[in-house]
């Protein structure tokens, strides 16, 4: 197949020849983009890995600014945002930029999740790829939740407290613990010192991690596609599958159209609706916290709202918080959960279709009902739908083996 | 070089010993800083008894105190709020606080010193809110049959006039009461014990 380095000039060439001889520059450039072969039929779902790349470059690049201006102290830290927010020369453009970026990252890493549990890109052998992938996902909800202290207003103050005492349930060591946390007897200065210096450096440098290790596994085995192929299974006489294409430029040039695209959609959000209607920044989040009120209606941010949902689902501290944990728990284990012969939904039959319909309604519901009021009759539908949630993975582990699949092509269909 | 004459349970053992001593170590060592995320010095030190004057503090009215962080409510109940208190028994998880944290001078229904006087710990025993009291007795949209007390924002978890845990809420106990006592008739000290009591 073509190599498209070649086509570089002779005084470029020898200047790349020089690192070539001491840094493998075009042996990685070849090995992972030009002489990466992709299935050649990727999809709309297949734009939200790379756009979730470019969200974290933004979380950074952003982050990196606003840390310049930020004050990690109890006293000065509402202040201070208010201060990026008026008096800092585009000081607003940067902090909505990256709270915009928050809740767009979320959006991204949902449908980059539901991909897999369409296609299957979690079964063998890419279930070390999906977990990492989970990896990234709960170090993604710290991270979101630390950065949400950092602004210091009422929701920060509450919803810290109500996420640290999470750990108090745990018997014997739950108080300590939070103390531990906490750094204090109460969500104080200390607090909100430690959670800036885990939100700036620990928390991204594990992020940074993981999503090397999500790209390597990646690139060992390839994507998979929305047939569930494995297109190295069908090779021509050079070795190269009958059925992949170049990542670059095929891919490249797809997914810069995808960003165009994304870019367009973030920048509306950016712009002209910065606050999603209290969704990505709370209306009680402009109110300076406050030790001795709690606000009336206390909710997390969108994105963890269905968790939220099944712990209020459940009448018994430890309980609620053992069951939270796990609906996140579960998905770690997803591709032993499913056991199906087939990768994709395209084959897999009518049942999967249902299973997974009925999923993804429940986690939609749990979502709006964990921001709601909660009456006793929205708590009976959260039990409800805790329950679908759950049975989705147990009715996939005992379905799959034995359920009818269709027949699987050789090649990828168009 | 040759490797026929490798020793290998002599090597075995001493990769073994060599990882437990170095796992030793570095657990020691870490011991500094997982200890360096506990509250400090300064912040243990603040933790003084609050003076609190209940002289005005009028029939019906709750005041909200800060003592060690912690929100810390001193309610004036009516007699008609005291005389109701043994109305709720039915629908209580724990109506004698036998699984409370509270002193144990304050003890039955009223749990407080003085039954017009509630002292009492705001924190929600579930995820630590502070919740709103609604003395008003009659229905919410939280409960029909509501009979006057606290509500959590958070979960909704409802306690009645005295603190006390409704049963199938989140919350697992009933509201904390802190150490107090009466230096007079106008001043109460939060953090301090009636003399001679434990």
């Amino acid at each position: 197949m073509a190599k498209f380095t070649s086509s570089v000039s002779k005084g470029a060439g020898a200047l790349l020849n020089w690192f070539d001889d001491r840094l493998p520059v075009t042996k990685f450039w070849n090995a992972t983009m030009t002489g990466y072969m992709a299935p050649k039929n990727f999809n709309f779902w297949y734009y939200m890995g790379s756009l979730a790349l470019l969200v974290l470059v933004i979380q950074i690049f952003s982050g990196i600014l606003l840390a310049m201006h930020y004050k990690p102290s109890a006293e000065e830290a509402f202040a201070s945002v208010e201060y990026i927010m008026r008096d800092v020369d585009w000081g607003w453009l940067i902090r909505y930029m990256h709270t915009t970026g928050a809740s767009f990252f979320f959006i991204l890493i949902y449908l980059h999740m539901f991909r897999s549990l369409l296609y299957g890109s979690h079964k063998a052998p890419r279930e070390l790829l999906w977990v990492f992938g989970m990896f990234i996902y709960v170090a993604l909800m710290a991270e979101a939740f630390l950065g949400y202290i950092l602004p210091w207003g009422q929701m920060s103050y509450w919803g810290a407290q109500v996420i640290i005492n999470l750990f108090g349930a745990i018997p014997k060591i739950g108080e300590p613990l939070t103390q531990w946390i906490r750094g204090d007897f109460f969500i104080s200065d200390a607090t909100l010192n430690r959670f800036f210096a885990l939100h700036v450096i620990a928390v991204p440098l594990a992020i940074l991690g993981l999503v090397l290790l999500h790209l390597v596994a990646l690139r060992e085995n390839g994507s998979n596609n929305p047939d569930g192929i494995e297109i190295k299974k069908n090779k021509d006489a050079d070795g190269n599958p009958l059925d992949g294409i170049p990542f670059h430029p095929y891919y490249t040039v797809k997914d810069i159209f995808g960003v165009g695209m994304f870019l367009i959609l973030f920048s509306f959000v950016l712009f002209l609706w910065p606050e999603g209607g209290g969704l990505f920044l709370e209306h009680d989040n402009f109110i300076p916290a406050d030790p001795l009120v709690t606000p009336a209606h206390i909710k997390p941010v969108w994105y963890f709202t269905p968790f939220y949902a099944i712990l209020k689902a459940v009448p018994d501290k430890l309980m609620g918080v053992l069951l939270m944990g796990a609906s996140v728990a579960i998905l770690f284990f997803l591709p032993w959960l499913d056991r199906s012969p087939v990768k994709s939904i395209r084959y897999k039959g009518l049942w999967y279709k249902v299973l997974l319909a009925l999923f993804t309604i429940a986690f939609v519901r749990l979502g709006l009902l964990g921001m709601a009021e909660g009456t006793p009759a929205q708590t009976w539908e959260m039990r409800v739908w805790t329950l679908v949630y759950f049975m989705f993975f147990v009715l996939l582990f005992f379905m799959s083996p034995g359920a009818k699949t269709k027949p699987v092509p050789d090649r990828v269909t168009h | 070089m040759s490797f026929d004459d490798v020793n290998k349970g002599r090597r075995r053992f001493l990769v073994a010993t060599t990882s437990v001593v170095g796992g030793v170590g570095v657990g020691l060592a870490a011991i500094p800083f997982i200890k360096s995320w506990m509250p400090s010095a300064k912040a243990q030190a603040v933790g003084a008894p609050v003076e609190v004057n209940i002289g005005k503090l009028k029939e019906g009215q709750l005041l909200k105190v800060q003592w060690r962080g912690q929100t810390i409510g001193v309610l004036h109940r009516t007699p008609e709020m005291v005389s109701d208190l043994s109305k709720n028994d039915a629908v209580l998880a724990d109506p004698q606080s036998a699984e409370a944290d509270q002193p144990k001078y304050v003890q039955g229904e009223q749990r407080a010193l003085k039954p017009e006087f509630l002292v009492i710990n705001m924190h929600c025993t579930h995820l630590g809110c502070v919740p709103q009291m609604i003395p008003q007795v009659g229905p919410q949209p939280f409960d029909a049959d509501w009979n006057g007390g606290f509500y959590c924002p958070c979960h909704k978890s409802k306690f009645d006039l005295s603190g006390r845990v409704y049963k199938g809420v989140p919350a697992p106990t009933n509201l904390r009461v802190p150490p107090y006592s009466f230096l007079d008739e106008r001043t109460l000290i939060i953090g301090v014990s009636p003399q001679g009591a434990v």
